[in-house]
């Protein structure tokens, strides 16, 4: 069914094959499972993200806050299990409290009726100062669980390598992938976007969507935090400064109008791919350097962006 | 009211907004398969009548009783589980959701926990088989038509179990085939059993298709009638509150229009929304604008001010013909436009009195020619006192004045730009009676001085106070001029009901 809608996300679907293509034809052993596993390993965390910031998007809403919150997520892993807590008791505070944290943040923009963007923006300096505060040292995390979640994994062909982290994001993008197109909550965030009022009208409950989402975001970042820390073995009160950029901007690139209301979460997926496959490009070139990523993912953004003008305008 | 077949009723429902008596004591019944219009001119109680029905609104007295029960719905959502339907004029529904998620939003059919989409579809597209709509129910709204959206967005609420269907001005954006069969639809709910509560500006379609009629005005109700019995000249009549028989002349001839220079002539000119039709200016010369709600009054002062494209015709100030791509070139013509929505196209509510008043005249020299402070403040304290402003302090936020002193600093605002002509849509909208009377004197103050003005109002008895001559709308199109000794409330409301 190649359906009109679906159209920005057979725009994004087809640039990553395209890109990773070039790659292969261009190098050797760009082209394997191996590499392509990598972008999910890699990645994990931005891909859990930015499904949360999908939601926020969708329902025309802005989440500034992620990034800082993975880094708050990390220093009280780091903080808890220096004081000899298990880790998994600790994941679960993690996620409380990053659940909590976003439903404050949707409660005060929906009552307040204040700009998602500024309560956001206050929450990100919130978080990040937090952060500092518990720890401005980072702080390693050493734990025979940690050892071993991040071992587990499954071989695959060619070397390549299915990680935890790989399994959670990935089970994350098909439990959202059900919630929001195929549960109630979904169609009211799609609905919240389209046309607040008339939303209203229709019987949607903007006051609990609106809070639900923001703690799904929050708690996602929280989520992202752990898998975060898997990959750094620690917790840092500076670490993933900008992610929530990055986040944003696979949404966009996925497909997503930033206005709300269109978009679909595999689509982000596909955005995090193809910022992962201009940077692994990058380095398989090895003489370009790394900035250029951000020029790419740049240009990509506001060719996306200005067709996105061009889709709503039809 | 002692008929069986009542389905709702509101008793003495009364509804206070502060310093606004909205709705006083009004009845209104509605019987199980009828049509039912709601009519009343602008600020007569209509949508807060409704908006009390639908839950928008908390009545503050009376009673409404659904179907033998009395109900208090909290809000629209609860309205709609108690069986009443609103359809509005812009269509709410979301246009970014396909056709068949805005038919079962909040009541998707469920399997396993998740939406059952093949279900859905399905429904949707029998339920719109109904309806003789045949469409693609997995597209999104808004790749179709209003007319069509509409249908949907009435589907929706029938579906909904409904019992009480409201329909706001759904009228107002359909071509006339699209009014024939949405009329079709509407029989064909009403042989359901539905009552269908239509209201609306167009007194031909209320003939067409309505049973009984129900008439407010200010806040209180005028009557109930049988379509079939009340003529059109009565509706308007009782609509407008006057006696056709009883009404006065008082008018003296006050320009004799062949000997003057013509300001502003529209010749055959029509828009998107307007048919074409002929009106002329002098200067010095108040030309009044008469006709119901959506006659087509505010649409004539867009199209002159250059709001609006002209599209056959043309339109001359001072002999020039004139095509305006923007308002400024309006303005540097001379043009002024008080827009009938003060508040929203009108003031700037945060800006001082001053701030207000000086950006007309800022407009037209330009940004980059700044208006100094001192010069400001003396054009602002002078309008002050010669509009008789009642404020004590230029610099206070235009939105803390009332209404009547909103509508003189924009009078002013113009003013102060020097314009030879001024359109005036509805500018004693929401304005107390002494301040009434103070508007309606600068109006023909403005006149002596040489101005030439176009000034739109659904108050019979203020044009036939300062107007020179009277254009008369209806649906949008001219349908009679009067002027000099002519012009009288019984001649307006006659043209006006079409007689």
């Amino acid at each position: 069914m190649l359906h009109k809608k679906f159209l920005p996300l057979y725009v994004t679907s087809l640039l990553f094959a395209l890109l990773f293509l070039a790659g292969s034809i261009q190098f050797e052993n760009f082209g394997t499972l191996r590499v392509f596993m990598n972008l999910f390993t890699d990645n994990a965390f931005l891909i859990i993200v930015a499904i949360g910031m999908t939601f926020v998007i969708l329902s025309g809403g802005i989440d500034l806050s992620v990034g800082s919150t993975i880094a708050l997520s990390g220093v009280i892993i780091g903080v808890l299990l220096e004081a000899g807590w298990h880790p998994l008791p600790a994941f679960a505070v993690v996620l409380v409290l990053g659940t909590l944290f976003g439903a404050v943040m949707g409660a005060i923009i929906h009552y307040y009726q204040l700009q998602p963007f500024i309560v956001t923006l206050a929450g990100m300096f919130f978080a990040r100062g937090l952060s500092s505060v518990i720890s401005e040292e980072s702080i390693p995390i050493m734990h025979e669980f940690y050892d071993d979640v991040a071992m587990f994994g499954f071989e695959l062909p060619g070397g390549a390598w299915l990680g935890s982290s790989t399994i959670i994001a990935l089970t994350v993008l098909v439990l959202a992938v059900m919630l929001a197109n195929f549960t109630r909550f979904g169609g009211r965030v799609y609905g919240l976007g389209g046309d607040t009022h008339s939303a209203a009208l229709m019987g949607v409950p903007i006051a609990r969507t609106t809070i639900a989402v923001y703690a799904l975001s929050s708690f996602l970042a929280a989520l992202a935090g752990i898998v975060f820390s898997f990959y750094t073995f620690s917790g840092y009160s500076l670490a993933a400064v900008g992610v929530e950029l990055d986040a944003i901007a696979a949404v966009v690139i996925g497909g997503t109008l930033l206005t709300g209301g269109y978009g679909y979460v595999v689509g982000t997926l596909f955005g995090v791919l193809i910022m992962g496959v201009v940077q692994t490009y990058i380095s398989f070139d090895g003489t370009l350097s790394s900035w250029w990523t951000k020029i790419v993912i740049g240009l990509l953004l506001f060719i996306f962006i200005a067709m996105q003008r061009f889709l709503v305008r039809r | 009211m002692t008929t069986d077949n009542t389905l709702l009723a509101l008793r003495g429902v009364d509804k206070v907004f502060p310093g606004v008596k909205a709705l006083n004591g009004v009845d209104f019944t509605l019987r199980k398969g009828e049509i039912h219009a709601l009519l009343g001119e602008n600020g007569a109680g209509k949508s807060t009548l409704i908006k009390v029905m639908t839950g928008v609104y908390r009545r503050d007295g009376g009673q409404i009783v659904l179907a033998d029960d009395e109900i208090s719905p909290a809000n629209t959502g609860e309205a709609q589980n108690l069986g009443i339907s609103t359809v509005y004029q812009e269509v709410n529904l979301l246009p970014n959701l396909s056709v068949a998620q805005n038919l079962y939003l909040g009541r998707e059919p469920m399997r396993f926990g998740l939406i059952h989409w093949r279900k859905m579809n399905r429904d949707a597209r029998e339920l719109l088989a109904g309806y003789d709509l045949d469409i693609d129910v997995t597209a999104p709204l808004t790749t179709y038509s209003v007319a069509i959206q509409q249908l949907i967005a009435i589907a929706r609420g029938v579906a909904m179990s409904a019992k009480v269907l409201i329909l706001d001005e759904p009228t107002a954006s359909l071509d006339a085939d699209e009014v024939a069969s949405l009329f079709n639809i509407m029989r064909e709910l009403r042989d359901k059993g539905i009552g269908i509560v239509f209201v609306t500006h167009f007194l031909d379609q209320v003939y067409a298709v309505c049973d009984r009629i129900t008439i407010l005005r200010n806040g209180t109700l005028v009557g109930e009638y049988d379509a079939a019995t009340l003529t059109q000249q009565q509706l308007v009549s009782h609509m407008l509150g006057k006696e056709l028989e009883k009404a006065v002349h008082e008018k003296v001839d006050h320009a004799e229009e062949q000997n003057r220079e013509k300001l502003l002539e529209v010749h055959s000119a029509s828009s998107d929304v307007l048919q074409p039709l002929n009106v002329s200016v002098c200067a010095g010369q108040v030309v009044g604008l008469a006709g119901l709600l959506g006659s087509g009054r505010t649409e004539l002062c867009r199209l002159v001010f250059g709001l609006d494209a002209v599209k056959e015709g043309e339109v001359k100030l001072s002999g020039n013909p004139i095509k305006f791509t923007n308002t400024r070139q309006a303005v540097l013509a001379g043009m002024g436009l008080c827009p009938e929505d003060r508040k929203r196209d009108g003031i700037f509510g945060p800006m001082s009195i001053r701030e207000n008043m000086i950006m007309a005249l800022q407009n037209k020299r330009g940004w980059w020619r700044y208006i100094p402070m001192k010069k400001q403040r003396e054009l602002a304290e002078h309008y002050v006192k010669a509009l008789r402003i009642a404020t004590s302090d230029i610099e206070k936020p235009i939105n803390q004045l009332s209404g009547g002193n909103q509508q003189k600093v924009i009078l002013a605002r113009w003013l102060a730009s020097e314009p030879h002509l001024l359109l005036l849509d509805e500018p004693t909208r929401g304005i107390d009676v002494g301040a009434h009377a103070e508007i309606i004197q600068l109006i023909r103050k403005l006149c002596e001085d040489g101005l030439g003005l176009l000034v739109a109002s659904s108050e019979l008895e203020e044009l036939v106070e300062f107007a020179d001559k009277v254009v008369v709308m209806r649906d949008r199109r001219k349908v009679a001029e009067v002027s000099g000794s002519d012009i009288s409330q019984q001649n307006i409301m006659q043209a006006i009901a079409g007689q």
